[in-house]
């Protein structure tokens, strides 16, 4: 393993900013795994923390196959993780939304740029990532369906779903878009929490990560083949909204297989606690994504539900 | 006539609520909207809101047809110094249409352009953010710059930036309302967190004249409507810091330079030592200036809009 310094800069006050990369193997670029790009992507940090350790001891062992590259890099925004900021610690722009990047540019696009140029060219791109609002998810990977993605690939991570997005606008300056169009199959994990860490979830992400790794060759490592994955996509969801405002006390989690009618939580008065209203579930399915913060708004989505009726049309197809 | 538009509920007792103030003069049924407040920083917005508001009610007799004025899109951020949307990660600005299968603030873009839609014109005031100041200037999608720059040189503003397509900005306000043929216009202006009460009075006269121009306005109009300067004429030029630290400002902002000139200087308060020299690569119009001072590399010091830009 080669630790190196893919970018570095002097802020005007503070310790130097660098990007560190983990480099193991030579030879073909095969998989590049981006952890954290927000500052409260610990979970996602961890998560690569993991694998640089495991990498590093199969390198060792003398199980990671010849002929390959593989580059970890777990921080990209330390600069605000070190100051529980979300976004860049100085103009709260977002590295995740600046890809591919500009050298000439912003400062977050300098750094997207850097990033970007490390891990352009991969075969393989695995992002740890994390979603805009809060909730936990069932551990699942995720490919934008820019007509260059290739689903069974996805498949290979053993994680119960592989969810293909549509990319709206505002999604084409996300690094998984930008490997896609630059011709790397690029993978999102999304595996539970962000800003805390989950071990359990966490475990989930970077096994899948080393399972993918052994089944493309890359490393010899042995373990259970994980979920035969589904596939789905947003159509197959079916959004649960709040329909009133207040202290939301849930009664399912992600992962809950659920019928039709059953209770999924209730929206409680702050003052008194009387029950404002009762969510029940309008289909029999599996929880995808749970709202999980206490408090909700009116008219947000609480849970996102898989319709598997319409998940089996789907293949039929 | 105040009519809220939006009354969403927040989770202990409060409403989040967007309100207008919806003056309707006589006979005639044009509709013009002004909407600002989406960032919650900028409040250059607020003054034109207010002074359009007072010279409208006390010249009620010449307005044909109605205005409608929004002051804040964002009433969160507004009221807690806050640019996004509080309990929100994404930029509000870019989440439009909305989604009514969202997060609350999507619903809310969706109701936001519902509620806009089919108006005659719509313009939508931002002022820059904490760092930058700008000279008062529209700015048009270079697909919609055929249809919208008549308009937005009727604005009485320094400049009109013909900006490229990215897919990007597809999420703005401006650009949801613009492609469902709602004709919308972006200025930009002054500084945020400050108000520059001659820009907004400058903006003013601009949307008076629009106004008569558009035959909902009988009443006098400014002599001095001055025509702004086309980016298509010439090139933005984009000047960031190659350094971090502190910078000392040199030029003042909406001033014509020359190349070479200094535009300001990047120094380290702890060495007492300069540690470059930002000099302009072109002779042109500084429209664009830093006044923060706190700098890392690529912060945006300066866009100066020249005849002669170099292809970056
Ligand atoms: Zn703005």
């Amino acid at each position: 393993m080669k630790q190196e310094i893919l970018f570095s800069m002097k802020s005007p006050y503070r310790d130097e900013f660098k990007i560190q990369g983990f480099r193991f193997g030579e030879g073909e670029k095969s998989v590049a795994i981006v952890g954290a790009m927000r500052g409260d992507e610990v979970q996602q940090q961890f998560t690569c923390s993991q694998i640089v350790k495991n990498l590093m001891e199969m390198e060792e062992a003398g199980l990671l196959v010849p002929g390959h590259e593989i580059l970890v890099i777990p921080s990209a925004n330390h600069f605000s993780m070190n100051i529980n900021k979300r976004f860049w610690a100085m103009d709260n722009t977002d590295i995740n939304r600046m890809f591919p990047g500009y050298e000439k540019g912003e400062t977050t696009q300098r750094i997207a740029s850097a990033v970007f140029d490390s891990v352009k060219g991969y075969k393989y791109g695995i992002q740890l990532a994390s979603f805009y609002l809060p909730g936990e998810f069932i551990p699942h990977v995720r490919m934008m369906n820019t007509g260059f993605q290739d689903t069974n690939l996805a498949l290979k991570f053993g994680l119960p779903y592989v969810f293909v997005r549509q990319p709206k606008p505002y999604d084409t300056t996300l690094l998984n878009y930008n490997w896609q169009v630059f011709d790397t199959q690029a993978f999102s994990i999304y595996a539970g929490d962000t800003n805390i860490i989950n071990k359990e979830s966490a475990k989930i992400a970077w096994t899948s990560i080393l399972r993918f790794l052994d089944k493309m060759g890359i490393i010899k490592h042995t373990i259970h083949n994980g979920f035969c994955s589904s596939i789905i996509s947003e159509k197959n969801l079916q959004s649960i909204m709040s329909d009133s405002a207040g202290i939301l006390y849930s009664l399912k989690e992600s992962g809950d297989e659920i019928k039709k009618g059953d209770i999924l939580a209730k929206v409680l008065d702050p003052f008194n606690g009387k029950v404002l209203s009762e969510i029940f579930s309008p289909i029999t399915g599996t929880i995808f994504f749970a709202h999980q913060k206490p408090l909700i708004h009116e008219h947000t989505v609480l849970f996102k539900i898989i319709d598997f009726n319409y998940s089996n049309e789907v293949k039929n197809e | 006539m105040i009519k809220t538009i939006i009354s969403e509920g927040l989770p202990v007792d409060e409403k989040l609520i967007i309100r207008k103030n919806i003056i309707t003069g006589k006979a005639g049924n044009k509709r013009l909207c002004i909407v600002t407040g989406t960032h919650g920083d900028e409040l250059e917005g607020q003054y034109v809101c207010f002074e359009l508001i007072r010279r409208l009610n006390e010249n009620i007799q010449f307005l044909e047809g109605t205005v409608e004025i929004y002051p804040a899109l964002n009433p969160l951020g507004l009221d807690s110094v806050k640019r996004g949307y509080p309990t929100f990660d994404l930029d509000m600005n870019r989440i439009f249409p909305g989604d009514v299968k969202g997060h609350l603030i999507e619903n809310i873009a969706h109701q936001i352009v519902q509620d806009l839609k089919g108006a005659d014109m719509v313009i939508d005031i931002h002022s820059s953010n904490i760092f930058l100041r700008e000279m008062p200037q529209a700015r048009v999608n270079v697909q919609m710059a055929d249809q919208l720059v008549p308009f937005a040189e009727m604005l009485n503003i320094d400049f009109v930036w013909v900006h490229d397509a990215a897919t990007v900005l597809e999420s703005t306000l401006a650009h949801s309302l613009n492609v469902i043929g709602t004709p919308t216009l972006v200025v930009e202006m002054g500084i945020g967190m400050r108000i520059t009460r001659a820009y907004g009075d400058q903006l003013i006269e601009g949307i008076i004249n629009l106004m008569q121009n558009m035959g909902m306005w009988s009443g006098p109009v400014s002599d001095e409507i001055s025509t702004p300067q086309l980016s298509t004429k010439g090139e933005v030029c984009f000047i960031n810091a190659e350094t971090s630290g502190i910078i000392i400002p040199t030029v003042s902002h909406s001033v014509d330079i020359k190349k070479g000139d200094l535009l300001c200087q990047i120094v380290d308060p702890f060495e007492g030592t300069v540690l470059e020299d930002v000099l302009s690569p072109v002779d042109g119009l500084v429209f664009t200036l830093r006044t923060y001072p706190v700098v890392y590399e690529g912060s945006l010091i300066a866009r100066i809009f020249s005849k002669k830009c170099p292809k970056s």
